[in-house]
């Protein structure tokens, strides 16, 4: 338990830690949104400070710090000066939207990697492996850009999936399984691309680990005494090149996040990546800070998972350092 | 084993013929970044024709004028060393360009955008801002990772503990959104070199990290071998055990993380600009030149205007077999 404490300490610190940098970048940033609506003509120099005063952006800077970190215990993230509101009650809706897409995609990515990556290994130079090691090559130069345009492209063409949002406008109508459909109709594009975007890198990764394992004395022991192709490859050797791979499922997620913001912006996901170009170009600094926030919680939030998974598969982190 | 070797001379043949097609933009792009030729939005690229109406072949070709209201269309061939606008380049006042055609007719390899402005010559315009960003900001954060990554290794103590911890938090945020929330402190509207400068200095800013740990590894190792003891036995300073020792090992790191680096900056300055946080109009990027495909209907009708992408995953492909390479030499050289 020792181990897992510690990991869990280290987390909240490191978010800690982000939540004050994040917070300190958005209110040192010169400008801010009251600045932006001093250029209006209508508005005069007294209402903006009185508008300063009143959002309490007179107080001194660790002040609103707390004030801004008790908010976000309650869930309300700071206050949204362009939509008027708790900037909660924009992220959060938001952060579930990415996350649904980038669990999506973290599952389809590592669903088809695992079993290509343990083929590839199992039969180096052939050509399965040739191919998948093609197929990586090229999508690994390919640019998160490219992709998501060409599926908003293949999707335009198609006409059979929606190109943006995540609901068709009768949604709130639709049966739950006419409902779950439509979801899935507009999951499709996005998920698959997101997936495409990490897919090589972790498909290298697992024919790199088997690759190392699939020659070992006790797996030729183990193919000795008869056990199968199948059973061999993912029962043994995918247990024992495990460990790489649980850490690579760890920062995969952070290229999922980063790659997620563009394609969400592309192909328009409600996700969190179009609110936070949004409140950029906007100067929603609160929005701004939620969200870095929070894709800083999912990172770290996947870490974890990974620290927890390696915890309860290797004995060996177990044992009190 | 030859296979790979050709694939590295044709990777490292396209990136210096494109580099230099970006340095020489001014000599070979038709038409300057910013003419308008508003007549011409969004036309198709221009076909150049070998065979004339009477099936007769021409050594040179020639493009098509469009037939308009009042004269029918007309040929133009294609010329070297043809006069265009004057422009400075330098200390020198230019008008050659190295093809084009005869007004009225028009050249545009690559099409025309939504300003009749012709795609290809802001493809190699825009080329240098994007390809010169990623290579300042790579060559910016592994030199900056280099200095503090090593400063940690070799000196640890508290040293280290801080720059570690600092490296830590950049690497807890997903790049891009922590590429977002620093570009979010800056003013949103700059001039285009501002715009450059602020992108290099960003992302070398942020960039160090990752390279830093690399060569913290180095440092520490370098620093506990028995030359390197021996040499400080003997009274050498810390910059001479650097600059002698480490660094020599830290080459391989260093040129492996810059190819490594240069395409994922590149994309870098590709993505701020296609989201209007970069080098903004006229000025192009292959970013910004992107941003129009963001609607449908220009995406669906003017398939052209995806030069910049294609030229992006030729780039960036041409980058993974040098970074390979690299990686390979210096994983020899360490055994």
């Amino acid at each position: 338990m020792n181990y897992v404490l510690r990991r869990l300490v280290h987390g909240l610190v490191l978010l800690t830690a982000v939540s004050v940098l994040s917070f300190l970048m958005a209110e040192l940033a010169p400008g801010d949104f009251l600045a932006d609506l001093q250029l209006r003509p209508g508005v005069s120099e007294e209402t903006i400070s009185l508008l300063r005063a009143r959002y309490g952006l007179e107080e001194p800077l660790p002040v609103r710090y707390l004030h801004w970190a008790k908010s976000v215990f309650r869930g309300e993230f700071g206050f949204s000066m362009v939509y008027q509101t708790a900037a909660g009650s924009l992220l959060l809706p938001r952060a579930r939207n990415t996350l649904f897409l980038t669990v999506t995609a973290l599952i389809l990515a590592w669903c088809t990697a695992i079993p290509l990556g343990v083929w590839s290994a199992h039969r180096p130079g052939g050509i399965m492996d040739r191919m998948a090691a093609g197929l990586s090559s090229f999508l690994l130069a390919t640019p998160t850009i490219v992709l998501g345009l060409s599926f908003l492209l293949l999707a335009a063409r198609l006409d059979f999936f929606p190109t943006g949002g995540m609901s068709s406008l009768d949604f709130d109508e639709l049966g739950w399984a006419a409902r779950l459909a439509d979801l899935a109709r507009h999951l499709v594009l996005p998920a698959l691309a997101l997936a495409l975007s990490s897919f090589p890198v972790i498909y290298r990764h697992v024919r790199a680990a088997i690759g190392e394992v699939v020659d070992a004395p006790y797996l030729r022991a183990a193919r000795g005494q008869g056990v199968g192709a199948l059973r061999l490859l993912f029962g043994h050797a995918l247990k024992a090149a495990a460990n790489p791979l649980i850490s690579l499922f760890g920062l995969s997620v952070a290229g999922l996040l980063s790659g997620s913001l563009l394609i969400e912006v592309i192909m328009g996901w409600p996700g969190l990546g179009p609110l936070l170009l949004e409140s950029i170009l906007a100067r929603d600094a609160h929005v701004v800070v939620g969200a870095v926030l929070l894709s800083s919680v999912f990172l770290i939030g996947g870490n974890l998972l990974a620290d927890l998974l390696l915890f309860w598969m290797d004995p060996r982190t177990r044992e009190v350092r | 084993m030859r296979l790979r070797r050709a694939r590295l001379w044709l990777a490292v043949t396209v990136l210096v013929l494109v580099h230099l097609a970006a340095l020489g933009a001014d000599l070979i792009a038709p038409y300057d970044f910013s003419a308008q030729h508003r007549e011409f939005a969004f036309a198709p690229p221009t076909r150049l024709r070998f065979f004339d109406q009477e099936g007769q072949w021409h050594w040179r070709p020639f493009v098509q004028t469009q037939a308009r209201a009042g004269g029918a269309g007309g040929v133009a061939p294609l010329r070297l060393w043809v006069k265009g606008s004057a422009r400075q380049v330098g200390p020198w006042v230019v008008e050659t360009r190295l093809f084009g055609v005869e007004e009225p007719a028009r050249l545009f390899l690559l099409g025309t955008d939504g300003f009749g402005r012709d795609v290809f010559s802001r493809l190699l315009y825009g080329a240098r801002i994007s390809l010169l960003a990623g290579l300042f900001a790579a060559g910016l954060s592994v030199v900056l990772g280099f200095v503090l990554g090593t400063a940690a290794g070799f000196y640890g103590g508290r040293v280290d503990e801080i720059l570690m911890r600092f490296t830590e938090l950049f690497l807890a945020l997903p790049w891009l959104y922590l590429l977002f929330a620093v570009r979010a402190v800056l003013p949103l509207e700059l001039g285009p070199i501002r715009a450059f400068v602020v992108f290099i200095l960003i992302v070398g800013g942020i960039g160090w990290a990752r390279p830093a740990r690399l060569f913290r590894g180095v440092a520490v190792a370098a620093k506990t071998q028995e030359f390197v003891l021996a040499a400080r036995g003997l009274g050498a300073s810390d910059w001479h055990l650097v600059t002698r020792h480490v660094l020599p090992q830290s080459l391989g790191v260093f040129w492996t993380q810059f190819a490594l680096l240069v395409p994922r900056f590149i994309l870098a300055e590709v993505t701020l600009s296609f989201l209007g946080l970069g080098v903004g109009e006229p000025v192009p990027s292959w970013g910004n030149m992107l941003a129009s495909l963001r609607g449908l209907q220009v995406l669906v009708s003017y398939g052209w205007m995806l030069a910049p992408a294609a030229a992006l995953l030729v780039v960036v492909l041409c980058y993974e077999p040098l970074a390979d390479w690299l990686q390979q030499r210096t994983k020899a050289g360490a055994a």
